[in-house]
């Protein structure tokens, strides 16, 4: 008969051996998810228990940004609403330039036989907080999947673009912000035409215009504008203007730094665009072209 | 430092508080910080995980503090797993150090912690650098010290309920 300890210092297995056990599993989760990205269900149910807690965490925040609302002076809000009125009248006398412009560019573009531009709507979010990550720059919002938020969204605020939806939860959406390093916007500047790729730095307040070559024509204070050519921001929204241009001729390309237009790090409200792309078709796959039929090899792949 | 007197014999841990203050680690995370707010913040969750590791190893150990990573990693929208291996690293060193630990004074303990929290650190930044993100720079690590303050508080809060009461009629 085999020896067996007592029930009460039974404590399974050692430390160490737990310890390996769970450092295996993180480390094959880490992997999958860098990776592979094979683990966007484990997210989905995991949001489901951490969303009510997100919500009560950000109450009291918001508690207190309704009850600072509440105590506005009359004087600031009188001035916000004058404020606001000029803008208003500003931007609806563009406004009834534009109805006509676009009648004329839709007329044109009809003419010339190009695609018509892309129309899109767009619904309003709340930024819920900076996602906590200190490695990457993300905001979280208040509309996911239930709200037909879906990865790949441009997201936009009053000035410029903000970011692109990344990961959607039901009930809430992660947008990945244009500093983010590793995000790449293609824009295009204002002045000239030039086509570019615009990449986040990691750090607020900074972009950079990639593989610039030196005699590109850019220069401070230009402004940059999507150039809808990737299929994911729709044209010509605002997103950068042009701070400071280095050329050195050591380096191959110019080092172009920008500022972001839209408030990228200090926005409470910002809209997600619903972009029905006027994307072509991908083209069917190609056939596979069959192995050449020689005597004898068939089979031997 | 001596708030609760060391030979006081303390009463039995209820399980749904030891959820409970999981659950307001878990809140106090999840709060919007930003700024200085930010990198000041110590990370509650890999804070309590120690404490209860230390203090209840039979109770708290590597599938509480590996879940409890796991819901970080999705709370923060991080890798997944770099908060689950990292707390299951920490829950063993707490597990290793569990009865050295218990024997120094509050303020002295702070000297075991800060470091098991910085390792905790070092962990997640090793694994976002391998899969390619950049430094963010040193304010990173002023967490774990702020956490390391906050342990002795900590302990004298997470034990009130332990505390046996005190008999009215006991001279």
């Amino acid at each position: 008969m085999e020896h067996q300890p007592p029930p009460f210092f039974r404590t399974g297995p050692s430390p160490l051996a737990r310890l390996f056990m769970f450092t295996i599993v993180s480390l094959a989760l880490l992997g999958a998810d860098a990776r592979l990205k094979y683990l966007d269900t484990v997210r989905q149910v995991a949001s489901v228990i951490t969303y009510p807690l997100q919500r009560i965490a950000n109450a009291p925040f918001n508690i207190f940004d309704r009850a600072s609302e509440f105590f506005v002076t009359q004087g600031s809000l009188k001035e916000e609403n004058a404020r606001l009125g000029q803008t208003n009248l500003a931007q609806s006398a563009q406004l009834q330039q534009l109805t006509s412009l676009q009648a004329e560019n839709d007329h044109l573009r009809k003419l010339l036989g190009t695609r018509d531009r892309l129309s899109s709507r767009t619904s309003f979010a709340e930024v819920l907080y900076a996602a906590r990550d200190p490695f990457s720059r993300k905001i979280v919002i208040d509309k996911g999947s239930q709200h037909e938020i879906e990865p790949g969204q441009p997201v936009i605020d009053g000035a410029g673009v903000v970011g692109q939806v990344t990961r959607v939860y039901p009930w809430l959406a992660e947008v990945t912000l244009i500093t983010d390093k590793g995000h790449l916007v293609p824009v295009l500047n204002t002045r000239n035409g030039l086509r570019g790729v615009l990449g986040g730095t990691g750090s607020d307040g900074a972009l950079e215009l990639k593989f610039v070559p030196l005699n590109a024509d850019f220069a401070n204070g230009d402004q940059l504008v999507t150039s809808g050519i990737d299929g994911v921001y729709p044209a010509g929204l605002p997103v950068a203007e042009i701070v400071n241009v280095e050329r050195n001729a050591a380096f191959l390309f110019a080092r172009i730094l920008c500022k972001p237009l839209a408030g990228v790090s200090n926005h409470k409200q910002v809209l997600v665009v619903h972009a029905e792309q006027n994307v072509p078709e991908r083209p069917p796959e190609e056939a596979k072209k069959a192995p050449p039929a020689k005597k004898g090899r068939r089979g031997a792949g | 430092m001596d708030v609760v007197a060391r030979h006081e014999i303390l009463l039995p841990v209820k399980p749904a508080f030891i959820v409970a203050t999981f659950i307001a680690a878990a809140l106090l995370n999840m709060m919007p910080w930003s700024g200085w707010a930010g990198w000041l913040r110590p990370d509650f969750v890999a804070l309590v995980v120690l404490y209860w590791v230390i203090e209840q190893p039979l109770r708290v150990g590597f599938t509480a503090a590996f879940t409890l990573g796991l819901l970080m990693d999705v709370a923060e929208g991080a890798l997944l797993g770099q908060h689950a291996l990292s707390y299951t690293i920490l829950a063993y060193a707490g597990i290793a150090l569990n009865r050295r630990v218990r024997r120094f004074s509050l303020g002295s303990q702070i000297a075991h912690v800060i470091p098991l929290l910085l390792v905790n650190d070092l962990i997640v930044l090793g694994v976002r650098m391998l899969a390619g993100a950049d430094f963010p720079g040193y304010p990173y690590f002023l967490g774990s010290f702020v956490g390391g303050a906050l342990w002795p508080l900590l302990s004298v809060l997470l034990k009130l309920p332990q505390r046996p009461r005190r008999d009215p009629d006991h001279v």
